[in-house]
């Protein structure tokens, strides 16, 4: 508004650069899911739909998908009640040692995933003596999932205030009906949202799956690496690649349009 | 009051317990147990875990000349995408946040957005697309008559500023949207030039911001082994050297001991940040 004409175009012309950088790759992926070729070469010459329906016949790749789903769905739900539990412990109540919590629930998402993964494969190995499976990665994604939670329901709590609460207190209510009535309603999407991110992070999250999944499990993310590298499978992992290019919109688009908040959709990884 | 005092304490003992029991047992227990085993041993015939206190491991880890490049290489990595992510990003930020109208404004939220929720992977994998020969990449170099750099350090500095690049944008547009309008318009009535203005009024306010970010950015970096893996062609950085060490060589307590240089990098990097106010801006 205040910036000169010429400052204003630089601007718009690097936005719209990086806007392109930021697109052109994952279009290349999308195009080339499509290419009858095999390989990633430039311009595709024949289009084909074949990759499509050997990626929707791969059974490899269902069955990890459909691991993703269960474990982000049980990570998720666990990542709610904890995330909700702190939000509401440092937003109500001032306490000795606030900060540290608050660090407690940023580190496992501060910290380098190689690092939350290997002390997690090492404590559950050595220490627990236990078998990675299931059970092992949906406590790795719950770890680092409670923070998305946290944020989302955290400004939310600041942005609402106490008073409708205490009007209800006011009026007579018990607290388990003030929390039903007037405090759940008032958090209600930016639960939803959490949550959506939540499950995002934890479909997408590879690193610490590596090391808590053990041998005979595989997600989505681990499948797709596995399969990289193979020549004879590079169409499939790449109509895979596009199919979660297009899926991603959906949790953007929802926890956009719940929370309104665009700083609690950065703050997860 | 005593008494109310005390049913709050009890309250948020209630709220807090569960999620510190989780993270102590499961976080804290695990961070500190993996430093502990980084000061065991590993036996070189039988592969099992020799519980002995040594400093063996990090003495290795300083001494032989392989690790201290690599972990000089990868912090420099970390840097370098953390920078090119800051530079990009500034722009974009300034743009969403200070010239776009509401509705657009809307609109590039959420096209910055959605790629940081496209997968991991996926991003990592087209970018390997773009760097394969006869990619976009070496495609454009090649018609300007230069070679590809193909898979190499370059393509891995590219690639992870490419997926950690909107943890850098919205941390900056969040600053920036608290940043008033007549405070540039008022930097613009003293006779203060577009260049005048951003150096001075909003340079000072994004750098909170820019911490932030840089926290992800940089934290991210250190600890990939993957996008290093996908295009960085046969270059390591430390996060290979630790999972190989838990894979293959199934040396835990040296890989224990790798993956502390991170955490310390980290601890470091947290506590000399913690005073530009950025932790609050996390």
């Amino acid at each position: 508004m205040t910036m000169s004409r010429s400052t204003r175009i630089v601007l718009r012309v690097l936005t719209v650069l990086i806007l392109c950088v930021i697109y052109v790759p994952l279009l290349l992926v999308l195009v080339n899911s499509f290419s009858a070729s095999k390989t990633f070469a430039w311009p595709p010459r024949d289009f084909t739909l074949d990759w499509w329906r050997r990626a929707a016949e791969s059974q490899g790749a269902l069955d990890a998908l459909w691991v993703s789903v269960r474990v982000g769905l049980a990570a998720t739900v666990i990542a709610l009640v904890l995330g909700t539990m702190v939000a509401f412990a440092l937003q109500r109540f001032r306490f000795y040692g606030r900060e540290v919590v608050s660090l407690l629930v940023i580190l496992p998402i501060a910290l380098p995933g190689i690092v939350t993964g290997i002390a997690l494969n090492n404590a559950f190995r050595t220490i627990f003596g236990w078998q990675l499976g299931f059970v092992t990665i949906v406590i790795a994604h719950a770890t680092f999932c409670i923070v998305t939670v946290f944020n989302n329901v955290i400004a939310r709590l600041r942005r609402t205030g106490l008073s409708l609460e205490q009007a209800s207190a006011d009026l007579g209510a018990s607290g388990f009906t003030t929390f039903r009535l007037v405090t759940f309603p008032m958090i209600r999407s930016a639960l939803l949202a959490g949550a959506l991110l939540a499950f995002a992070l934890s479909f997408d999250e590879i690193i610490v799956t590596t090391f808590t999944a053990g041998a005979n499990l595989q997600t989505l993310p681990i499948w797709i690496f596995n399969n990289l590298f193979r020549p004879n499978q590079a169409p499939v992992v790449n109509v895979v690649a596009a199919a979660l290019i297009v899926l991603s919109v959906v949790p953007v688009w929802l926890a956009q349009r719940l929370s309104g908040d665009a700083e609690s959709l950065g703050a997860g990884r | 009051m005593s008494t109310s005092n005390r049913r709050s304490r009890v309250r948020v003992g209630l709220l807090l317990g569960p999620p510190m029991l989780w993270l102590g047992v499961a976080y804290l227990g695990a961070l500190a147990a993996l430093f502990v085993t980084a000061l065991w041993t590993q036996n070189g015939f039988t592969g099992q875990i020799e519980r002995e206190w040594t400093l063996d491991n990090f003495r290795t880890l300083f001494t032989v000349d392989v690790y201290r490049t690599i972990a000089l290489r990868t912090i420099a990595v970390a840097l370098l995408v953390t920078v090119i992510d800051a530079v990009v990003a500034l722009p974009i930020a300034l743009y969403m946040s200070k010239v776009a109208g509401p509705g657009l404004r809307r609109f590039l939220l959420v096209a910055v957005l959605m790629p940081l929720w496209a997968s991991y992977l996926v991003k990592a994998y087209a970018w390997r697309g773009m760097f394969s020969e006869g990619g976009l990449v070496s495609s454009a170099f090649e018609s300007v008559g230069l070679k590809s750099p193909g898979y190499g350090l370059a393509a891995t500095v590219v690639t992870l500023a490419y997926l950690w690049l909107p943890y850098m944008i919205l941390p900056i547009y969040a600053g920036l949207e608290r940043l008033p309008n007549s405070l540039l318009e008022a930097s613009a009535d003293l006779g203060g030039r577009s260049l005048q203005t951003l150096r001075r009024i909003v340079l000072p306010t994004v750098v909170p911001a820019v911490v932030a970010g840089s926290i992800f950015t940089f934290s991210l970096s250190l600890g990939d082994y993957i996008a290093v893996r996908i295009v960085g062609g046969t270059n390591q950085l430390l996060g290979n050297v630790v999972y190989d060490n838990v894979g293959a060589a199934n040396n835990l307590p040296f890989a224990a001991a790798v993956a502390t240089v991170p955490v310390v990098v980290m601890l470091v990097y947290l506590a000399a940040v913690r005073r530009t106010g950025a932790m609050e801006s996390l």
